[in-house]
Parts: C-alpha cells; sequence; structure tokens
C-alpha cells in the first residue's frame, strides 16, 4: 500500500463540557481520517456536535470544554500533546478555521489589511510591506471588487459576502493544509452563498488544501465535498464517499433526513414530505445503547439498546460504514415509496386582491435639532397579486427585498402609501389595526419566523392561546376557552399539559406549533407565514410544514408563505411571487416559475438552491455582488446591477415592462420573449426513474407528537 | 457552540397534573404569590410604624411590628433556598436580612431607649452607670448599641420607598418613551437628559433646599434623580423587546398599547431591573445617609446612622473615641454591600440561565 | 464629526438654558425672596416687616419686575461673569466660585490621576481570565470598595491614617496656608470609591471582549497572546471604560460634596452646601449653573470620544 499519509485523523475522539448538571458528552467517539487535498463534509442537526469537533480540532474549546479521549492527529503528531506554542504555530498556518458569522469573527477596530497581514507576519515573519501586497494579491484571488479599497476599510463598511471573502483570505494566507468551515454561508442569502460556495469549490483545487466542511445542510456537502460524516447527538453514524452515502444510505437516521427535506420530486400531495418522529435526545438524557433507538422504525430490544456500538463496514474493506447494528437486516428496497396520494385542494373564490400597493418610508438622517438630509426607502412598489381560498401563495425573496414590509401593511401596522389591499369590500391598504374591527382581524392571522421570539416567555402556552379567542370573541366562557386551548392543543398535536408550560420549556418545534395554535385560534381567512420553518432543524421542519398544510386544507385558509427558500416553495405552493428589492419580478402558477422562461433572477436563485441529490444537475449561474440598498435603488430594472443579461442603456434606465406567458404567468423584463422562452432549465434530473429516497413505508406520514 | 444549542433546550419538566406530588413547605412558600404576600406583610406594619407611628402612638408603633417578624424570617428561608446555587447572593440576602430583621424586631429587644442619656464618652464594652454599653456610648452618653439597630429602620423604609416610587415612575417613563416613542420618546428623553445634567447631590440639595428637609421630600428627591436613569434603563428594554414577534402578534390582534406595555413589555424587563433594584437600593440609601450627613435629610433626635456619623464628627475626632464614627460608617457599608452583592448574585445567576 | 460636536453643543445650550431657566424659577419663588431678605435685614427685622415695607423693600432690589425680565438681566449679568454678590461672605459670587472651583479642580486632578492608571490595569488583568484567581480578588476588592459610601471611605481613612497612625492630618482645611498633605485624604477617598466602579465596568468589557468571536479568529490564527490581548481586546475593550471615566466627572462633583464637607476642604462642593444651608441663593444659582455645565462638557467628552473611538460609528 502506497497510500499517502493523512493530512487529520481523529482516532475516537470524545469531547465534554462541563456544565453545573456535571459532564455532558457532547461527542462520542468520533473518527475520521483526511487525506490531501480531500474535502469532507460533517452534517447533522443542531446539537449533534458537528461544530465541536471542529474546535476541538483547533484545540479551543474554551475553560469548560476538554477532550476526554482519544487522539487528533495531524500530519502524523497528536495536538493533544503539544504544547501552547506549538499549537500557535499551527493554528492559522497549517490549519485555518472559516466561521459561521464573518462579522462578529472580524475584529470591529481593526483595518482589513492589518488584520490580514499579521498572518504571514507572525507566522512566516515577513516584512509588513511584503505581507500587505500578498494580503492584497490574495483578495483579489477570492474575487473581492476593488480589493484597495477593502483593504483600507473597516468590517462594518462592506458587506457580509465580502465579510466572508474576507474571513476565507485570511485563512489561506498561509496556505494551510487543512482548512476548517464551520457553516460559512449559513449567515447569507442564496445568491450570495452560491457565489462563496463556488469559491470554496476552487481552494481545494487552487490550492490543493483538504476542507472539513461543516453544514446542517445536506445540499451544500453535496456541492463540496468528496466524502462525508452525518452526526446524530455526538456521534457520527454514518460515513462515507458522497454517492454511496447519498444514494445507499444505511442508517435509518441518515435515511429520515433524506425523507425530510424536500427535493425535486417530492410534492405536498402526490409524495409528501416525511419527519422523523420524536425528539433529539438531550445529551444528559441520551437512550441506552443506539441514540437513535427511541426515533428508529427498526428498532429492536436487545440489539439496539446495548453499548459498545460500534461502526460497522457496509462492505469488508469499504470505506462506507454505519454505526447500525441491524442496518443489514433491513430491506433497504422494500422501504419504498409509500403513496398517500391525496386530491389536490381545488382553490375557491377570490379573497384578497393586492392592487399596485406601494409603501416608500421616508427616514431623516440623524440630528436632533440640526435639519438633515431626506430619504425615500421604497420598500414596496406597485405590488399586485390575487388570492384565492385554500390557496397557497409563496412570497420568495432574499433579505431586504420588502417581504416583512408587505406583511406589515398588510396586518395594519403600516400605512401604505399607494395602491390597494382588498379584503371582500374592505380596502386596507390604509386602515390600521385599531380601525379594524375584531373580525376583519381575526380573519387575518400571522405566524413568524423566529420560535424563540413568536410566545412571550413571560406568560404560559395556555394564556397565550386564550387570550387570542377571547380577544376575537369566539368564546368567553372560562371553561369554553380552556376546552377550545385544548382542542387547538390536539390539532398542532402537542399535549394537553402543555398550556400550563411557559414557552422556554418548550423545543423549537413544539413553539413553532403553539405559534401555529395561536394564529388558526380565531378561525382565520388568511394566514400570513413570514418563514415559519427556516429557523427550525430539517427533521422538525417538515413536521412543522406538514401540519401547517393539514390544517390549512381543512379549514380551506389561504397561505401567504413567506420565504427564502426555493425548496420548500416548490414543494408547497400553488402560485409563486418572486420579488427582489420590493418589486414583483416574476409570479406564476408553480410549475411555471420553475420552468422556462425565467426572470434572469429567478434563474439565478433557482441555480443557488443547494439540492441534496446527487442525481440533479444544475446550470451555473453565480450572481456578482450583493442587493442594492431599498434607499437607494438602481434606476430602471432593481435587478440590472447584478443581472447577467444587463443591456446597456435600457435595463438601467428604463423600468422593466410586464410580459405575460401562461395565463396568469408575468416576467417583469427588457429581454423580449423569444429570449426568454429560449431559455434552459435551470435543474435537470440526470436520470428520470423515480428517486430512490421518496419516503419510506415505514415512517408515518404525518409527524406524530413530539 | 454545540454545547450551548443543546443546553438552551431545557429538559421537559414532569407533566404537572400527572398526581402532583405533596409540595414541601418550602415549596408552597416559594409560590410567587405567598412571597408577594409575605413581603406585604413585612413591609407594610415596618412602613406604618417609621412613617406614621409619631402620629398613632408609641403602642402602635410597637404592636404594629409584631406580625412582620415571621414574615420577615421566613422570607429569609424563602431567600436562601431559591438563591442556595449563588454564595454571593447569599452572603448578600443575610446582609440585608440582618438588618431587616432588626428593623422589625427593634421594639422587642432588651435595649435602653436610644435617646436616653446615660454616661457620656463611655468606651466599647464599659459597664458605667448600671449599664453595659456594648459598643460603647456617644457624646452625650447614648447606647450606640440601641442607636444603630434602632437606626436600620428609617434608611431602611425610606430608603426602600424612594427607590419604589422611583421605579414606578421611571419605568412608566421609560415604557411610554420606549414603546410610543415618537414625540413621546424626544419629550421624556430630553426631560430626562436635562436631570441627569444635574450632578446628583446638587440635584438633591438643590431639591431639598427647595422643599425643605424631611422623609416625604428624600422620596420626591430620589425620584427625581434616579427615575431618570431607570427610564433610560427601561426604555432601551422596551426598544430591544418591541422587535420581537409577540409584540408584533399581539399588535396584529389589535391590543391596545397599554395592554402591550404592561402585559407583554413589563413582565419581560423583570430580570434586568430587579439586579438594577437592588443596585440603586445602594445607591438611595449611601443618599439618604449622606443627606442626614450634610443636614439636609432627615432630622435629630431619633436615631439614624447619617445623624450619628454628623454628630461624632464634630466631637470624635480622636483615636479613643473613633468607634463612634466607625460603627455608624460600618453599619451603612454592611448594607450597602448586602444590596450590591445581591444584585452581583442575581446577574450572575440570570446570565447562567 | 464636527456635525456631530456642534449637534450636542447646541443640545446643551438648549440644557442649559432649560436649566438656568428652571433655577431661575425656583429662586423667584417668594420663599426665597423672603429668604434673601432675612439675609439682607436679618430675621428679626423681616418678621417685623409691614407687607407694604416688603413690597417697597423688593422694588428697591427689583425683584418686583416681571419674571422674563429679570431672567434677561440675570441671564446678561452671567454672560459678563457676574453672578451676583454672595450675602454670606460678601464677595461677587464669581471671585468665590472661582477659588473654590481652582482648590477643587485640584482634587480632581488628582483623582483622575491616580483613578484611570489604578482602575484600567486592575480592570484588564481581571477581565483578561474571567473567573481566574486575580480576576476574583479585583473583583472582590472592586465590589467592596463601591459598596463603602464616601462618608464611610473617608471615616475609615481618616481612622486609620490621622487618628490611628497619625501620618496625615483629618483636618484639611488649609487654615495656615496650602498643605499638600492635607489634600491626601480627600484624593483617597474619592479614588477608592470611583475606582471599584471604574474596574468593574472595565473588567465586564474585557471579559465580554475575551469571548467574542473575533478574539476567538484572533486565536485561531496562530497570533502570540500579548498580541491578541494589546493589538485585539484592548482597543475594543477600553471604549466603554473611557465613555465611563468622562462621566465620572458628573460623579465626582456629587462625591466632592460629602468629601469636602467631612475633611472641611474649601472647595466647590463645600461652598454649594454652605450657601444652601445659610440660603445663600445667588451661590447657589451659580454653582448650580456650573455644576451643569461641567456635568453637560463631560458628557459631551462621552460621546464625541465614543464615537472617535468606534469606528463601527466613525464611518457610519
Amino acid at each position: 500500500m502506497t497510500e499517502p499519509s493523512p493530512v487529520l485523523e481523529c482516532r475516537n475522539l470524545s469531547i465534554s463540557y462541563y456544565t453545573r448538571a456535571g459532564e455532558v458528552p457532547a461527542v462520542v467517539d468520533f473518527n475520521l481520517k483526511l487525506m490531501p487535498g480531500e474535502a469532507h463534509g460533517i452534517v447533522g442537526e443542531s446539537g449533534c456536535g458537528k461544530s465541536t469537533v471542529a474546535l476541538a480540532i483547533m484545540n479551543y474549546l474554551g475553560k469548560n470544554g476538554a477532550i476526554v479521549g482519544g487522539k487528533i492527529l495531524f500530519e502524523g503528531a497528536d495536538m493533544r500533546t503539544m504544547s501552547e506554542e506549538q499549537l500557535r504555530q499551527i493554528r492559522g498556518s497549517k490549519i485555518a478555521m472559516v466561521y459561521q458569522e464573518p462579522m462578529a469573527s472580524l475584529n470591529p477596530s481593526m483595518r482589513i489589511s492589518e488584520q490580514l497581514a499579521e498572518v504571514p507576519i507572525y507566522h512566516e515573519g515577513i516584512a509588513r510591506a511584503e505581507a500587505l501586497a500578498r494580503s492584497e494579491a490574495l483578495l483579489e484571488q477570492v474575487r473581492i471588487p476593488d480589493p484597495k479599497r477593502i483593504m483600507n476599510s473597516y468590517p462594518h463598511q462592506i458587506s457580509g459576502g465580502q465579510q466572508q471573502r474576507v474571513v476565507i483570505a485570511m485563512a489561506l494566507l498561509s496556505k494551510p493544509k487543512l482548512l476548517l468551515l464551520d457553516e460559512p454561508t449559513t449567515a447569507l442569502d442564496v445568491t450570495v452563498e452560491a457565489g462563496i460556495v463556488e469559491l470554496i469549490k476552487e481552494i481545494s483545487q487552487t490550492f490543493g488544501t483538504s476542507l472539513i466542511y461543516i453544514s446542517h445542510n445536506l445540499g451544500l456537502i453535496v456541492e463540496t465535498c468528496n466524502r462525508v460524516t452525518v452526526m446524530y447527538s455526538g456521534e457520527a453514524v454514518e460515513t462515507g464517499d458522497i454517492r454511496s452515502v447519498f444514494n445507499d444510505m444505511r442508517h435509518p437516521y441518515t435515511r429520515g433526513l433524506f425523507n425530510s427535506i424536500p427535493v425535486p420530486g417530492a410534492d405536498k400531495n402526490a409524495r409528501p414530505l416525511v419527519a422523523i418522529r420524536g425528539q433529539l435526545p438531550l445529551p444528559y438524557a441520551r437512550p441506552q445503547g443506539c441514540y437513535f433507538g427511541p426515533r428508529c422504525d427498526h428498532f429492536a430490544a436487545g440489539i439496539c439498546d446495548k453499548r459498545p456500538l460500534p461502526m460497522h463496514p457496509v462492505e469488508p474493506n469499504s470505506s462506507h460504514a454505519v454505526r447500525c447494528e441491524r442496518f443489514r437486516e433491513i430491506d433497504w428496497d422494500a422501504a419504498k415509496p409509500k403513496h398517500i396520494e391525496r386530491e389536490p385542494v381545488a382553490p375557491g373564490h377570490m379573497v384578497l386582491h393586492v392592487d399596485d400597493l406601494t409603501k416608500h418610508y421616508t427616514i431623516e438622517s440623524r440630528a436632533a435639532l440640526l435639519v438633515g438630509s431626506k430619504k425615500t426607502v421604497k420598500a414596496n412598489e406597485k405590488i399586485t397579486f390575487r388570492a384565492h381560498e385554500a390557496e397557497t401563495i409563496a412570497i420568495v425573496g432574499e433579505s431586504g427585498c420588502g417581504k416583512s414590509t408587505f406583511a406589515k401593511v398588510l396586518m395594519g401596522l403600516e400605512d401604505a402609501t399607494g395602491g390597494k389591499v382588498q379584503l371582500g369590500d374592505l380596502n386596507l391598504a390604509n386602515l390600521p389595526v385599531q380601525q379594524r374591527d375584531q373580525g376583519t382581524i381575526s380573519r387575518l392571522q400571522m405566524i413568524f419566523q423566529n420560535p424563540f421570539d413568536t410566545l412571550n416567555p413571560s406568560h404560559t402556552v395556555g394564556s397565550q392561546i386564550a387570550r387570542v379567542i377571547r380577544k376575537f370573541g369566539r368564546e368567553r366562557d372560562a371553561k369554553k376557552v380552556e376546552e377550545r386551548v385544548n382542542e387547538l392543543l390536539d390539532i398542532v398535536k402537542l399535549p394537553r399539559d402543555f398550556a400550563k408550560r411557559r414557552p422556554r420549556q418548550l423545543s423549537g418545534g413544539q413553539k413553532q406549533r403553539v405559534g401555529i395554535a395561536r394564529a388558526f385560534a380565531g378561525d382565520p381567512k388568511i394566514v400570513v407565514a413570514d418563514e415559519p420553518v427556516s429557523a427550525l432543524d430539517v427533521s422538525v421542519q417538515a413536521a412543522v410544514t406538514g401540519l401547517l398544510m393539514d390544517i390549512q386544507r381543512n379549514n380551506r385558509t389561504t397561505l401567504l408563505f413567506i420565504s427564502h427558500d426555493l425548496s420548500v416553495v416548490r414543494y408547497l405552493a400553488d402560485r409563486v411571487v418572486v420579488m427582489y428589492l420590493g418589486q414583483i419580478m416574476e409570479k406564476g402558477a408553480t410549475e411555471e416559475i420553475f420552468s422556462p422562461p425565467y426572470h434572469p433572477y429567478t434563474e439565478a436563485l433557482l441555480s443557488a438552491v443547494p439540492i441534496a441529490d446527487t442525481r440533479v444537475r444544475k446550470r451555473k449561474i453565480v450572481l456578482q455582488g450583493e442587493m442594492p440598498s431599498p434607499s437607494n435603488p438602481p434606476k430602471g430594472c432593481p435587478f440590472s446591477t447584478r443581472c447577467l443579461y444587463m443591456m446597456k442603456g435600457v435595463c438601467d434606465t428604463i423600468p422593466p415592462p410586464q410580459r405575460t406567458f401562461a395565463h396568469r404567468h408575468v416576467i417583469a423584463c427588457h429581454l423580449d420573449e423569444a429570449t426568454l422562452k429560449a431559455m434552459e432549465p435551470v435543474i435537470t434530473v440526470e436520470d428520470d426513474a423515480a428517486p430512490s429516497h421518496a419516503s419510506s413505508a415505514t415512517a408515518e406520514a404525518i409527524p406524530s407528537a413530539p | 457552540m454545540a454545547s450551548v444549542e443543546v443546553l438552551a433546550t431545557p429538559p421537559a419538566a414532569p407533566p404537572v397534573a400527572a398526581a402532583a406530588p405533596p409540595l414541601t413547605l418550602l415549596k408552597r412558600l416559594q409560590r410567587p404569590r405567598v412571597c408577594i404576600a409575605l413581603l406585604l406583610l413585612m413591609w407594610l406594619p415596618l412602613t406604618a410604624s417609621v412613617m406614621f407611628g409619631g402620629y398613632l402612638g408609641d403602642a402602635f408603633k410597637t404592636w404594629v411590628l409584631l406580625p412582620a417578624i415571621p414574615a420577615t424570617i421566613l422570607l429569609y428561608v424563602v431567600a436562601v433556598a431559591s438563591w442556595r446555587e449563588s454564595p454571593i447572593a447569599i452572603i448578600g440576602v443575610s446582609l440585608v436580612f440582618f438588618w431587616l430583621i432588626a428593623a422589625v424586631t427593634v421594639p422587642f429587644l432588651p435595649l435602653v431607649d436610644p435617646n436616653k442619656p446615660i454616661a457620656p464618652f463611655t468606651g466599647v464594652g464599659i459597664e458605667k452607670n448600671g449599664h453595659l454599653f456594648l459598643l460603647g456610648a456617644d457624646f452625650k452618653g447614648r447606647d450606640m448599641l440601641s442607636r444603630v439597630l434602632w437606626g436600620c429602620q428609617r434608611v431602611l423604609v425610606w430608603g426602600v420607598t424612594a427607590t419604589l416610587v422611583a421605579y414606578v415612575v421611571g419605568s412608566m417613563l421609560g415604557l411610554m418613551a420606549g414603546y410610543l416613542a415618537k414625540w413621546w420618546d424626544q419629550v421624556i428623553s430630553f426631560i430626562a437628559n436635562v436631570l441627569l445634567s444635574f450632578p446628583v447631590m446638587v440635584l438633591f440639595i438643590l431639591i431639598l433646599n427647595y422643599l425643605g428637609a424631611s422623609g416625604f421630600n428624600i422620596v420626591i428627591a430620589v425620584t427625581f434623580a434616579s427615575a431618570p436613569a431607570i427610564m433610560r434603563i427601561v426604555r432601551g428594554l422596551t426598544l430591544d423587546t418591541k422587535t420581537r414577534d409577540y409584540i408584533f402578534a399581539a399588535q396584529t390582534r389589535g391590543e391596545h398599547p397599554l395592554r402591550i406595555m404592561i402585559y407583554e413589555l413589563l413582565p419581560n424587563a423583570r430580570g434586568p431591573i430587579i439586579v438594577d433594584a437592588c443596585l440603586r437600593l445602594g445607591y438611595t440609601t449611601v443618599a439618604i445617609t449622606t443627606l442626614t450627613f450634610l443636614g439636609l435629610g432627615l432630622q435629630p433626635p431619633d436615631p439614624d446612622w447619617g445623624l450619628m456619623i454628623k454628630e461624632a464628627a464634630k466631637v470624635a475626632m480622636l483615636w479613643k473615641f473613633s468607634y463612634m464614627l466607625l460603627i455608624p460608617a460600618l453599619s451603612v457599608s454592611s448594607l450597602i454591600l448586602g444590596f450590591n452583592l445581591m444584585a452581583d448574585g442575581l446577574r450572575e445567576m440570570s446570565l447562567r440561565d | 464629526m464636527l456635525k456631530l460636536i456642534g449637534n450636542r453643543l447646541l443640545q446643551m445650550l438648549l440644557i442649559m438654558a432649560v436649566v438656568s431657566l428652571v433655577i431661575f424659577a425656583i429662586f423667584d419663588s417668594d420663599k426665597f425672596k423672603r429668604q434673601i431678605a432675612v439675609a439682607e435685614l436679618g430675621g428679626f427685622a423681616v418678621s417685623a416687616l409691614s407687607d407694604q415695607d416688603y413690597e417697597a423693600w423688593l422694588d428697591r432690589k427689583g425683584l418686583n419686575v416681571p419674571f422674563y425680565d429679570r431672567y434677561i438681566k440675570w441671564v446678561a449679568g452671567v454672560v459678563t461673569g457676574d453672578f451676583g454678590r454672595s450675602f454670606e461672605k460678601a464677595e461677587p459670587v464669581s471671585r468665590l466660585l472661582g477659588d473654590r472651583l481652582i482648590n477643587t479642580g485640584i482634587l480632581a486632578f488628582w483623582v483622575f490621576a491616580l483613578m484611570i492608571p489604578i482602575s484600567l490595569t486592575l480592570g484588564i488583568i481581571a477581565g483578561m481570565r474571567e473567573g481566574a484567581v486575580q480576576d476574583r480578588a479585583v473583583s472582590f476588592v472592586a465590589v467592596l470598595t463601591t459598596s463603602l459610601p464616601e462618608i464611610a471611605t473617608a471615616i475609615v481613612l481618616t481612622v486609620i491614617f490621622a487618628l490611628g497612625l497619625q501620618w496625615v492630618p483629618a483636618n484639611s482645611a488649609m487654615v495656615n496656608g496650602w498643605d499638600w498633605r492635607q489634600l491626601a485624604l480627600p484624593v483617597m477617598t474619592l479614588v477608592l470609591y470611583d475606582c471599584g466602579y471604574v474596574t468593574r465596568m472595565t473588567r465586564a468589557s474585557m471579559a465580554e471582549v475575551m469571548t467574542s468571536q473575533y478574539i476567538r479568529t484572533a486565536v485561531l490564527k496562530g497570533l502570540p497572546h500579548r498580541r491578541v490581548i494589546l493589538r485585539h481586546a484592548l482597543r475594543n475593550a477600553l471604549i466603554a471604560p473611557f465613555t465611563i471615566i468622562a462621566l465620572q466627572l458628573n460623579w465626582i462633583l456629587s462625591g466632592v460634596v460629602v468629601v469636602e464637607v467631612f475633611f472641611q476642604y474649601s472647595g466647590f462642593g463645600k461652598l454649594l452646601l454652605d450657601a444652601a444651608l445659610f440660603g445663600d441663593v445667588y451661590v447657589i444659582q451659580a454653582a448650580t449653573l456650573v455644576a451643569v455645565f461641567v456635568a453637560v462638557i463631560s458628557q459631551i467628552i462621552s460621546d464625541v470620544g465614543y464615537t472617535f473611538l468606534n469606528p463601527r460609528i466613525r464611518f457610519s
């Protein structure tokens, strides 16, 4: 065997945190072998210990964390026995790291140049001028426009995408052997993320660096890595090269994970998502034996509840290994999709008509006494669409596109500057919530994004739902209110005694369920859901989305689903509205949006969405730059500054015309119809056979209560 | 990071409804409603005795304190039990409750009349004229022990009352400035800025000079001096909380602003407010003692720490008599230390959760 | 930057205008007019005065003209440096106040000169390693000194150093001319109290910076510990203490009253209290105005300094 020696090897690594509750194992028996030039993904839900592994490799676990067993070998040397000084020499020069939040990881009071140059100065002892020159060259290499200006800037003066490129440049300055990337794109918008992912893919080629890429997003792992380790509750449960893990997964958890994410082919009626039942065990309350046991459909007493539980190679000598005692017995092919096809819901009469809705803010730049200059922020510009009963309309866009402002106007917290919002006979555009009658208010309710923000931490779950029931006059009698609260908890599949709990005793998914119960407590006609699942873990996302869809189906509610995630949108929406910088770029039925003709922005968005399927091919469309500020939008088409089809003199001066294609499919673009129609599909699936992992027969289709 | 994420999810609480286990007496006492009742039972008699005892006669002044004694002791037990995780908080609570228990029990203790001159300039631990002076006697021959213990009543009652009033005013204004914003904020913040421009002591002197020196006027002066700072804190907390989705949810339900302020916003600000209140109780104690020392606060002859310092500073500038200065000085310091340690301990505990 | 300073100065002028108006209105009340009369004519004479005679006296003094008229006149006087005359000391207020302010200025100078280096050093050392022995020790001492009010500190220091060890005099009246030794106790008292507070703030700021993600970045870049502390942590950790130190000027003006009265040091604080107890209206008015002026200036320094030190604000 003339195998090259591995760059990094983790052998039986165990890491614990010491808390008031005592020693809490964060990572147990973790193994990893990383070859030069290889990119290894670590994937798992929050709390599975993936970031802890990265920090342990850096030997930086804080004062309450410690490696309690195993070895970390970097180029053959055990890092646990190294002195502080030896570690320092490795950190930043041979092993470098890129972090989740670029803004927080850069020193706010130092110029970029200074923060970059100190790396080679301290590691290689080169002169300052040389270090600066090298830094600037590297900024160029990570494709930062105008590196001279960036060098002289402070971190807050550049955009999030640029900050992350600076952090990557900083990591590459000393040509490290190993680069750790801890969720490097989570804090960024999708189109910006796509650019960073593209850059990361090049790194291993250009610099020959080995990568460890940590993410919760299976799609990003497919795009960037050769090998992957799936973690669950502090343990690696499956590891192997990308294709074998993604196409022939042999651990029930991996399978469950794939079944709960919307990939092309999933459909809310024909092929609904399947959530993993139950909840992630707490680190100090893990079950005996297999940690996934209580949530696993293949659990067998006497086999799965015993330790030790080693990793088994799937085939002798194969690098694909799983931590499952029963993987040979499980019939992986039998677990084929169980079709629970449901009738698509027929939309009813029109309930909401938004017509030319415009919202401008004027902001006065500071000054208590001195007169400041006034600026107009065009948050919404001529928004027009219609919503029917029982229909799901997705409003898609990245941060700053004006979707939240639209929600505020709709809910009556902001006055519109112009246009109409017609709900039945009532124009809501300039009717603040205080002037709306009880009936109108209760017809329009909202579900919020952040599960930690949606409930008031000071009051019990029950009292918060009950308040809505009383406020909208659904029930008055205390007994009946309690009954109704219980009923609603049943509907969202939470135990009734949750009514007495406080929000902090609930998990994120449970809080979101309460949020849904609260929104539906007043029997609304229209529910606005503002990214209701984006802050949740994937397996929980599936359960919450499923629940939302069920309630909507039963009540024939109109759902306005605000989201940036096109996969989720494709899965559940009937119609889609794509927004950019306060304006509608494209709208139409879901199939129309996801197939040509596209608006150039939709095209880029589609290409940017990571898809966890090795058979999916995407056309690469990487946008330059970032969304301009809404206070200073480009003249003409708002997308003209980043558009790859931009026609000088037209797009940047004249607002785009509305081109109608199919019945209600509208694209706002200067490109002529022929060009738009000639566009090729962005996403293609390699073979047209039914996807092998749509849903398993054994998991329940509707998530049970956690 | 990962561990933090994990620990943020609290363990599922045991089902509350299913066969409630028999509550221990301590658990019963720890319930918020019981605690508030105990607080009132301790506080109202003490306030009545100190503030209005003069109008209502000596018998009332003494016997009204009787129910407060068990309430205070129970409260101390509850406080120690609830804060046992933090040794700092326990020390702080013990110091504060030492003086609280002294305040409610002092009429029943075997002490001589604090205003009765017995033997001037008698040193610590010396028996003279048939009386053992454990902490010595002052220049008029009054028993220092008795005076120090009696003296805590006025500082505690006026200090807490003043802080409470300042808090009610400051919180209301802070909520209004933070939540209603616009011109409410402009006006309230400007007034606060004007008041904050005064050095605190200058403001005290100005107000008490204008209103005259008395306990009630101290309450007013403390309110003027502290409310702007409290208002700023509450305003900041409000601005932070008001962007939360649950506030948004309440607004979209069409809730009245007043209900949102009191019911949705205020309870979520209580953590930092309680910590700050402990610190501010310390400041107020300092202020009252200092003002009395300067001759602008509570008036003689009743014992009061500030007054004791004032009187001693004139006559006791000798090593031999330094106990006359040190005893009241250390007493007031121990009370303030208690408040500060309580604040530190509470803050530490709130950061851990 | 200039815009900010201009803005703050304007705000200060507005505050000063409001404050002076309020102060003037307070002392325009009948109660204080009578106090002036008592001071000038004696208590007995005033009580014997008939209403008519009192009116006549007011007229003579120019106290009978409308409020705004007198305010304008008073402001005009203040602008030219004429604060009126003290009743008690029979001296122009401006001269009296000037002398006392210099004395207090000397006191404040030494307090700052000692307090800043001591508290910053201690705070940084404590905050560098949260929970370590040096942190616990510094935090303990700091909470102890902040818990001792100035009056208690003054007593303890006097008892130890003046009455016990007899190193320094217990009295700072300086009746026999200027004596540096008499300055020791007042300065020490103020330094002790303030040090604790500023140390705690510096420690908290430093501790927060040390747990920030950019410090993690700096450590994981492989920089030496010295560089991480001196270049990455200090700059950010000192922003908050700076603003707090500037605001201490306001605190010192409060503390100075107690300390000067206790040690009989003839400075601004003692002047203010004496005037208040005596009813020396013009002195109170002038002293308050000066105190507010100093406090507002310190706020401006703090604001401007914060903006200057914090690039996130400076360049936005």
